[in-house]
């Protein structure tokens, strides 16, 4: 269980473009101590009678323990639906109520071994934090940017400084190699000696870093994007299929248990068409006729 | 305001007498979380403290652990969401060992909701409730005969006046007297009323109204339904008119000595003090609170506060003395 999580009025102090996406800054007093690389915060949309009664939820981009106004937190908003487009349109002084940190983090490698880090659209927003944290350690640091477009990358900049190296990847070729980051991670692996690949982004990305990952001998850690209600462990909506230590499958939640799972845990084979299915050996799984 | 009426008021409103009797079990608030909406305790914990509730009700168990429905198992509505989550849970061994025992030890009072596909599961159920370690926290059982998400959809037992009563009485059986039992009911019936008083006439000790309601949302930019189970159970402020309604009706039935006069535990949309108030004015003498949570955490216990300064508000020494009010005060 999460140490540390507190539920907070949140001031915005700052909001800014970046490419396609917004990045917030929340004034969020007692969160940024306890926050960790991976974790999350959940969101009201709407103010307090809004009629939309479910958090949003975005990876922590990074913390600030002690600024000009106290602890601060930032996240990157896509403004795709009713309550994104509400945050984004938010002006500084305005408040939301946040809930944070929640889940587990990335866990950091013991030794000081080469990493890899792949993020895909503004998923790539808890690396940059992450990549200072490794290379405190030592790890060097290799980064991977993918996305549709130049426009809907997030943080190349942020990423050349903190970083090693830098590889971008998009659909169109407007920036970087064209294609997806699935082509360009084996070279970037192999280059690099990594031992860990850490991934955030769409689901069917965090597939593919596995399953790279695994071939060329990595271990996979990577933060899932599934839809939450609440973000604290109590809707029960937010669960996919994954292996324990027991090698028995569950369907877990992924906020209080994820959302960082090693990749190889992960059911991927449960998930098609937008939909992930309970895979038939999952404990508990629906018996003929359904639940 | 001066500061001596400032003072006034928040005495008065900490003189309410909260406490409520639910079929003899005498609580201190009538302030409830919702199953299903608040998992088994260790998450709200954090937000706020489970003893300051008068109960914390547990999140539907079954004879064995399920899994649970795929995803998508929701999706947002105006003023509520659809939920598709299928009854996931560990089992009933497994919560007592571990569920109950640790709501146990930080002192919760505890209202076990409990399920079943046959009316038999249902007792096996509360049978090993009722031999476990961890009994004695537990103030109540809720017979939750109307949950959307099973695999007859909305042929629900609470569907059914004689499915509703057979199985109730198989619980009675096998609990405690001084345990109440109650029904948790579904308003998607033609005669609520006809329901709740097999229900009653079955052994019910009181009545949970009301479970979500049957509903479904289509994806439009898929053009498919958006949760992976079809269909699913609608909640939230939206369908809060459709609880005080319930409540009426089966309170209004009890007053016109139609079924004897048993609790009403009041649940559905409830997100502030002054939601719980009509509730409790139509005839509850609980309130849980449910979706809220997913918006704030701590609202199960931030509704019960403002309640108590509501009634304080409106003159009321007792919670007991408002509850049905609303009967009293129509031509």
């Amino acid at each position: 269980m999460t140490a540390g999580v507190v539920q907070v009025n949140g001031e915005l102090i700052a909001t800014r473009r970046a490419g396609a996406y917004h990045h917030l800054t929340f004034v969020a007093p007692g969160l940024a101590e306890h926050a960790r690389p991976g974790q999350f915060v959940a969101l009201t949309v709407g103010g307090p009678t809004a009629a939309t009664l479910l958090r949003r939820c975005f990876s922590i981009h990074r913390v600030s323990p002690s600024g000009t106004y106290g602890g601060t937190v930032d996240v990157v908003v896509s403004a795709k639906g009713a309550g994104t487009q509400w945050l984004t349109a938010l002006r500084a002084h305005d408040e939301t109520d946040i809930v944070g940190p929640l889940g587990r983090p990335f866990p950091l490698p013991t030794e000081p071994v080469p990493c890899v880090l792949v993020g895909g659209g503004y998923g790539s927003a808890p690396l940059f934090w992450l990549a200072e944290a490794l290379r405190e350690r030592g790890c060097a640091v290799h980064l991977v940017l993918g996305a549709a477009t130049e426009a809907r990358l997030f943080g190349v900049v942020e990423g050349r400084r903190c970083a090693d190296t830098v590889t971008v990847t998009t659909d169109d070729g407007s920036l970087g190699h064209r294609g997806w980051v699935s082509d360009v991670l084996p070279g970037v692996i192999r280059d690099s000696g990594a031992a860990v690949v850490y991934g955030c982004g769409p689901m069917g990305m965090l597939r593919s870093v596995t399953e790279v990952a695994a071939a060329e001998g990595a271990v996979a850690q990577v933060a899932v994007e599934e839809s939450m209600a609440c973000g604290v462990g109590v809707c029960m909506t937010c669960v996919l299929p994954v292996r324990g230590n027991d090698g028995l499958t569950r369907m877990v939640r992924s906020c209080v248990e994820g959302p960082v799972f090693r990749g190889d845990r992960v059911r991927w084979d449960a998930f098609s068409d937008g939909l992930c299915r309970v895979p038939a050996d999952a404990v508990g799984a629906p018996r003929a006729g359904g639940h | 305001m001066t500061m001596l009426e400032s003072a006034v008021g928040v005495s008065a409103a900490t003189s309410v007498d909260m406490s409520t009797d639910l079929g003899g079990a005498v609580l201190p608030s009538p302030m409830m979380t919702a199953s299903g909406c608040a998992a088994n305790g260790r998450e709200l914990h954090r937000f706020l403290d489970l003893r300051e509730l008068g109960a914390f009700v547990t999140k539907t168990v079954m004879a064995q652990p399920r899994s649970g429905r795929g995803t998508p198992r929701m999706a947002e509505t105006p003023s509520g969401m659809l939920n598709s989550i299928g009854l996931q849970g560990p089992g009933i061994d497994a919560f007592v060992t571990k569920d109950l025992a640790w709501l146990r030890s930080v002192g919760a009072r505890v209202l076990v909701s409990i399920a079943g596909n046959t009316s038999g599961e249902f007792a096996d159920v509360a049978a090993r409730l009722r031999a476990s370690d961890a009994f004695d926290c537990v103030v109540g059982v809720e017979v939750n005969i109307s949950c959307p998400n099973v695999a007859n959809r909305g042929l629900v037992f609470a569907c059914d006046p004689l499915a509703s009563g057979k199985t109730v009485a198989l619980v009675r059986e096998q609990l405690p007297r001084d345990i109440p039992i109650f029904a948790k009911l579904t308003p998607d019936v033609t005669d609520l009323v006809s329901i709740a008083q097999a229900a009653v006439k079955a052994g019910a000790d009181g009545l949970t109204m009301v479970n979500t309601l049957l509903g479904m949302v289509i994806d439009t930019d898929l053009l498919r339904p958006q949760v992976a189970g079809v269909t699913g159970g609608l909640s939230g402020p939206a369908i809060r008119p459709v609880a005080v309604r319930a409540i009426w009706q089966v309170r209004a039935a009890m007053l016109e000595g139609r079924l004897p006069r048993v609790p009403i535990i009041g649940v559905g949309g409830v997100r502030t003090g002054r939601d719980a108030l009509e509730l409790v004015a139509a005839g509850a003498s609980a309130v849980q609170v449910g979706t809220a949570a997913f918006n704030d955490p701590g609202a199960p216990a931030r509704v019960g506060r403002e309640l108590q300064s509501l009634l304080a508000e409106r003159g009321f020494a007792r919670f007991s003395d408002a509850v049905g009010v609303a009967h009293e005060r129509i031509a």
